[in-house]
């Protein structure tokens, strides 16, 4: 059994309503979409907050729609299963439907949203437990305490970024549109994530993410999701793989890798620009594999082998490729 | 300050209710403990094991991460209302006379993710059955009786004709690790078929593809 601890619940009807709620109780409140990654880790005792905000009743959250230039703006609300069925999101956001489709199980996918799943708190081994089990370990950085158990005198938590929206959206070059009582700005997914464990994301706590937008993507762009886990269903991820790849008349212009679940960032490959012009297949996907398992360092920071996820991950990038209909099967 | 405890009205199982909760009570705690409803069972009570599943205006849901406050005016179906009077559901009588339970803990929300499946899906293949237990844990492992006992419920078979529907002999390896099958798959050479480590045993290399494809029977 594990009791929530007592908060305020609030219901805000509106946006302005809630973001000025947000800004009245600062790091006092937390804004909850879905609750199901927020009332676990409240039942864990990670979080101190007195206040709940909860986002359900906000129609400025929700709907998924098509833009006159061709790009696709999701609400934050956004049930992850949604994403999985939506036609729109189906058809032109396949690596999406697919990422969303391999997230948690089937109820967590009715329940979750996309805007949850994108500031959804990092994970470790040694933070995602019980309170008791945590006291016995003497805390961590993240929570109570000041050593990392991951990386033997850490200073930066290196808690994994586990949200498999991220990197595909990442790939795919979205934006997020964050408001708050003094506005409004967008980010960049790729911008959005920093490399703290303690809170991976530049979202400042009077802030929502309102809505994730999707520009206009060239045509001819492909796009796949590979996912490491132990079960296919209910787990985290133990890699998360997403590409792009834009290669008109066989020749490649662009090319995008962002892997997820390493630590508090998602990582973006870099040095992707020096297989622009080279004819696509196999061996251009090996190389990508290869460049992605140099610059990729899995750590133990995930109950998964480091050693194996990292000996699997060029496997996993050529199965996003091929999930992307961008290697012939096998 | 914690808020005050407050009067939620919803429905369960038909019924209208109005237990007085406070904002941090969980719908199962308030189905259990306010409502005497524990046919929802809290097993893991954060996410993981699926056995409060309950139905929230038909959708499957776990009650052990809903707060009862955002139930308000909503419709709540429990194992108890899966019954009609001292008629069982179908796959309340498909479980019995399949024996698909063994300590019986996961069974309230495999009946129920089942009674969700069957539902929006009358005649579900394996797989779409598989899919939709896939959040429902046994720690039994007893998924073979109620992954045909679902198959009985939807008249596709009789108690102990289930493996003959998936074409597999009882060896072989479940859908989801075979030939990928289905319009979600990548052809002959599936690139989801090649071992990723080959000397280590288990399965585990295949456990966690997702292809990109997203054809229902991909997942």
């Amino acid at each position: 059994m594990l009791p929530l601890p007592p908060f305020t619940y609030h219901a805000p009807a509106t946006l302005p309503e809630a973001l000025s709620l947000l800004s009245e109780h600062g790091m006092d409140a937390l804004p909850m979409a879905g609750g199901t990654d927020l009332l676990v880790n409240l039942k864990h005792r990670l979080y101190d907050a007195r206040h709940v905000v909860g986002l359900r009743g906000l129609p400025e959250l929700r709907g998924i729609r098509e833009e006159p230039d061709g790009a696709v703006v999701l609400g934050a609300l956004t049930p992850i299963a949604e994403l999985t069925r939506n036609p729109l999101v189906r058809s032109r956001l396949p690596s999406l439907a697919a990422a969303a489709g391999a997230i948690a199980g089937p109820q967590l996918r009715e329940m979750g949203t996309l805007g949850g799943n994108l500031c959804l708190d990092t994970r470790c081994v040694y933070v995602n437990q019980s309170r008791f089990w945590r006291q016995a370990l003497g805390g961590c950085l993240k929570k109570d305490g000041t050593t990392c158990h991951v990386v033997p005198g850490g200073r930066n938590c290196v808690a994994a970024a586990s949200c498999d929206t991220a990197p595909v959206l990442a790939t795919l070059g979205a934006r997020v549109n964050l408001a708050s009582v003094a506005g409004e700005r967008e980010v960049t997914v790729a911008a959005l994530y920093v490399a703290d464990g303690i809170r991976n994301h530049v979202r400042r706590p009077d802030e929502l993410l309102v809505s994730v937008r999707v520009p206009p993507l060239p045509a001819g762009l492909v796009a796949g999701f590979a996912k490491l886990r132990m079960r296919e269903a209910i787990d985290f991820p133990a890699l998360s793989i997403a590409v792009a790849l834009l290669a008109p008349g066989g020749r490649v212009e662009r090319v995008a890798v962002t892997v997820g679940a390493l630590a508090a960032r998602p990582h973006a490959v870099a040095g992707l620009e020096r297989f622009r012009g080279r004819i696509w297949g196999r061996d251009v996907a090996d190389e990508i594999g290869a460049l992605t398992r140099r610059q990729c360092h899995p750590l133990a920071n995930i109950n998964v082998d480091p050693e194996w996820r990292r000996e699997v991950l060029a496997v996993h990038v050529r199965r996003a490729f091929a999930a992307a209909g961008a290697l012939p099967a096998g | 300050m914690p808020g005050p405890r407050e009067v939620v009205p919803f429905t369960v199982n038909g019924d209208a209710v109005a237990p007085a909760v406070s904002p941090h009570t969980t719908l199962l705690e308030a189905l259990r403990e306010d409502l005497s409803l524990t046919g929802s069972k809290q097993g893991c009570d954060k996410g993981d094991c699926g056995a409060c599943t309950v139905l929230l205006d038909g959708v499957p849901v776990l009650a052990c991460l809903t707060l009862a406050v955002e139930v308000r005016g909503r419709r709540v179906t429990t194992i108890e209302g899966l019954a009609k009077g001292p008629k069982l559901d179908p796959i309340q009588e498909a479980f019995d006379a399949c024996g698909a339970l063994q300590c019986g803990f996961c069974q309230s929300g495999m009946m129920v993710s089942a009674r969700a499946l069957l539902d929006r899906n009358p005649r579900p293949s394996r797989r779409e059955i598989e899919e939709a237990l896939s959040g429902n844990l046994c720690r039994c492992t007893g998924y073979t009786k109620i992954l045909e006992a679902v198959q009985v419920a939807s008249g596709q078979c009789r108690p102990g004709e289930g493996a003959l529907l998936t074409g597999l002999d009882p060896g072989a390896p479940p859908p989801s690790l075979a030939s990928g099958g289905g319009e979600g798959s990548q052809g002959p050479g599936d690139p989801r078929e090649e071992p990723l480590f080959p000397a280590r045993a288990g399965g585990r290399g295949e456990g966690g593809t997702r292809a990109g494809g997203v054809a229902e029977s991909d997942r």
